[in-house]
């Protein structure tokens, strides 16, 4: 056998061990098929990794427990690495080759608005776990998602600093696009407040050094505030250069940075920054008779002792969606995708870890403005801000 | 070789017979998909080849065009009121154009500076796409109206699955031709050696320059077509990422066979949907799938197949 030949070998060996696999898989199609594409690998593998573990921990929970309407679910995971086209080649093998009833997640927007048409015209349910508001506004009938939008972000920190009488702000944004939609939502609501922008800055996600633009904002006369809308690294160091600049006006983060690893990037500069962020972030602070402390802190252990490691907000998008899905599915005692898509419209009173869900045909969303807690730094630890004076 | 059987005929006959048989065995929608965006994608390989594989230069940011075209049928429709079927000409236009523009200084760089020149001009394009929000939505990407011929809507996977299917197998027709021309053999001439081809009366300068403009508009259709098929383009169209894996395809595929860049396409674009039963061995498999291709087969699949069947038979 010549060199080439072995390599061809090799290559059918391949292409025989998946028939076998698709085979089994098949042969398993009694189940509940719930689909999911999410972005395990990629840029945005920080937020699709803690989804997907999350997905598969609690589907085998659920069916180590007896399953739904003693039915066994299983799960249908795709990897998008975070490129929509190859995310709406998921969806559309969701749709035609696993035949699932209920899609949970997309992990980014793009993938998101991507497959969302699919999913419409094929008449699943499609709950996202990506951020924008676009997803649900205007509203698309099979299409719902967890996650706080930006712009609740954008309003709960307004809130908090009217409360505060602090009206006349600079901002500082990234340019990525967690960044530029935050900039942009928060520009929308910003007059709803009677609060000012004086100051309107921005940054690249790339970028190691803000002083410039903090310089700007410092010098705008009559500064009361600055809210950074941003993600990543972005924001920390925002926060050491405001420290450096001897800016004294309270500094507002976004719930963009609600991790550990800001304060550790950050330093003591992190000190009394303010966030608005989700209860899981803060579960066992929560006074004891919150409705949602149960909720986070469970979810909290299971996942950590499941991984290994930190809880993440993002993690729990996904526990939020795939029980908000169960709920629906028990309600509707069966699995038909209307049906089940008449109930997740009808999730009311839900406790999931981003807040308490109450949806509605004109609400795919179901979160108002109590699902964020607003956060301060405090010794390198975050507390919850109890009095807003 | 110049009989009916022409090695230029028998790859068309080949992809015809590609096209028109394979939706015979699909059993779902899916299934159209999966092959249109390989149609797709081939587009812009074998127009990649025409540079890479004719002409020897390499091109690191070749996703920009592709992106260039993929804008232009989002924005004309919807920012200027184009119909899309002029969106795809203009696009064409304007990448044929920016090609030939960033050519001419581009294409006097050699080697290394090539590809370094040519991969910045593809992360600019991918850079402007992102930060030019107001016209181009930005990182979160935008919708794309669909294409529409005499107040027909066209979409689904069964109509792009067509769509693209003739427009590859007329892409590839004409660059088969090219081949076979004197344009051809001159580009082949400087693959060889510059100063050769030089010698010979070849303007070196001039035959890069429209290598480089033409597989630019390849890429640019076949963008435009990506975007209409999706629906939704993100900036990430235009990316480095997209650069390597179109440059991947050319290379695995073989390079300077058209039948090759279409292989290439098809391995890259159906691979990670096959693998996906391995879950987290995935990406290790795909990568090691490539590298036993590149071991055995180091011409690429189609010319090391080739040889090898023609070796067995001798």
């Amino acid at each position: 056998m010549t060199k080439p030949f072995r390599g061809v070998m090799l290559l059918t060996i391949a292409v025989a061990c998946m028939a076998l696999a698709m085979a089994v898989s098949n042969a398993l199609a009694q189940d509940i098929k719930i689909g999911a594409s999410l972005s395990v690998t990629g840029p945005a593998s920080f937020l699709g990794a803690p989804e997907d573990k999350t997905l598969h921990l609690y589907v085998d929970k659920i069916n180590a427990e007896g399953g739904v309407l003693g039915k066994k679910l299983q799960l249908v995971i795709y990897d998008d690495g975070g490129d929509p086209n190859k995310a709406r080649t998921f969806a559309t093998r969701l749709v035609e080759e696993d035949k699932v009833v209920v899609v949970v997640g997309g992990t980014t927007t793009g993938a998101t608005l991507a497959m969302a048409p699919i999913f419409e015209d094929a008449q699943i349910p499609f709950v996202s776990l990506a951020g924008a508001v676009e997803i649900i506004d205007p509203v698309r009938k099979y299409v719902f998602k967890t996650p706080h939008t930006d712009r609740m972000a954008c309003e709960k920190i307004f809130e908090d600093l009217k409360a505060r009488g602090l009206t006349k702000i600079g901002m500082i944004s990234g340019t990525d696009a967690f960044g530029k939609s935050m900039h942009e939502q928060c520009l929308k609501v910003v007059g709803n407040y009677g609060i000012t922008v004086l100051a309107d800055e921005s940054y690249g996600a790339q970028d190691s050094d803000m002083t410039p633009q903090l310089t700007n904002i410092k010098n705008a006369a009559g500064l009361q505030a600055v809210v950074n809308p941003g993600f990543g690294q972005g924001p920390a160091i925002v926060t050491r250069n405001y420290k450096q600049l001897g800016i004294t006006v309270p500094l507002y983060e976004s719930h963009g940075v609600a991790s550990k690893s800001y304060i550790d990037l950050a330093g003591p500069a992190a000190e009394a920054v303010r966030l608005p962020a989700a209860a899981l972030l803060v579960a066992d602070q929560l006074p004891d008779g919150d409705p949602q402390k149960p909720v986070v802190v469970a979810y909290k252990r299971a996942y950590e002792k499941a991984t290994g490691q930190p809880v993440s907000t993002f993690g729990g998008h996904a526990y939020d969606g795939l029980f908000i899905v169960i709920e629906a599915i028990r309600r509707a005692g069966t699995a038909d995708p209307k049906r089940i898509r008449d109930e997740i419209e009808r999730t009311t009173g839900f406790i999931g870890t981003g807040g308490i869900v109450n949806m509605s045909p004109s609400d795919h969303l179901g979160l108002n403005l109590s699902a964020f807690r607003m956060l301060e730094i405090k010794n390198g630890d975050w507390t919850m801000v109890t009095a807003t004076h | 070789m110049r009989g009916i059987f022409s090695k230029r005929r028998m790859t068309l006959l080949v992809l015809v017979a590609l096209v028109a048989v394979l939706p015979l065995v699909f059993p779902s929608g899916y299934y159209y998909r999966v092959a249109a965006l390989v149609w797709i994608s081939a587009l812009a390989a074998v127009g990649l080849n025409i540079l890479m594989g004719y002409a020897g230069q390499v091109s690191l940011g070749h996703a920009g065009f592709f992106g260039v075209g993929a804008y232009a049928v989002a924005i004309g429709p919807a920012r200027l009121g184009l119909a899309s079927w002029i969106c795809i000409l203009l696009g064409a236009a304007a990448s044929g154009g920016i090609a030939w523009l960033v050519g001419r200084p581009i294409l006097r760089l050699k080697g290394h500076y090539l590809a370094i020149g040519t991969l910045g001009f593809g992360v600019l394009i991918a850079l402007v796409l992102t930060s030019e929000a107001k016209w181009t939505g930005g990182p979160d990407g935008t919708s794309v109206a669909r294409l529409a011929v005499a107040n027909m809507r066209i979409s689904g996977p069964t109509a792009w699955y067509w769509i693209s299917g003739f427009v590859l197998v007329f892409g590839a027709w004409l660059a088969l031709n090219l081949e076979d021309s004197p344009a051809g053999r001159a580009l082949r001439a400087l693959h060889d050696s510059e100063i050769a081809a030089a010698l010979g009366g070849i303007d070196v300068a001039r035959h890069k320059l429209w290598a480089f403009v033409l597989a630019a508009v390849y890429a640019s259709i076949a963008g435009s077509e990506l975007a209409l098929f999706d629906g939704f383009i993100t900036p990430d169209t235009a990316g480095f990422l997209h650069s390597i894996e179109l440059v991947a395809m050319v290379v695995l595929g073989g390079m300077g066979s058209v039948l090759g860049s279409v292989v290439g396409a098809a391995l890259l674009t159906t691979l990670p949907q096959l693998l996906t039963v391995f879950v987290e061995y995935e990406q290790a498999l795909l990568g090691l799938i490539i590298m036993l291709a590149m071991i055995f087969l180091r011409l690429g699949i189609v010319p090391g197949v080739q040889r090898m069947l023609a070796r067995s038979a001798s």
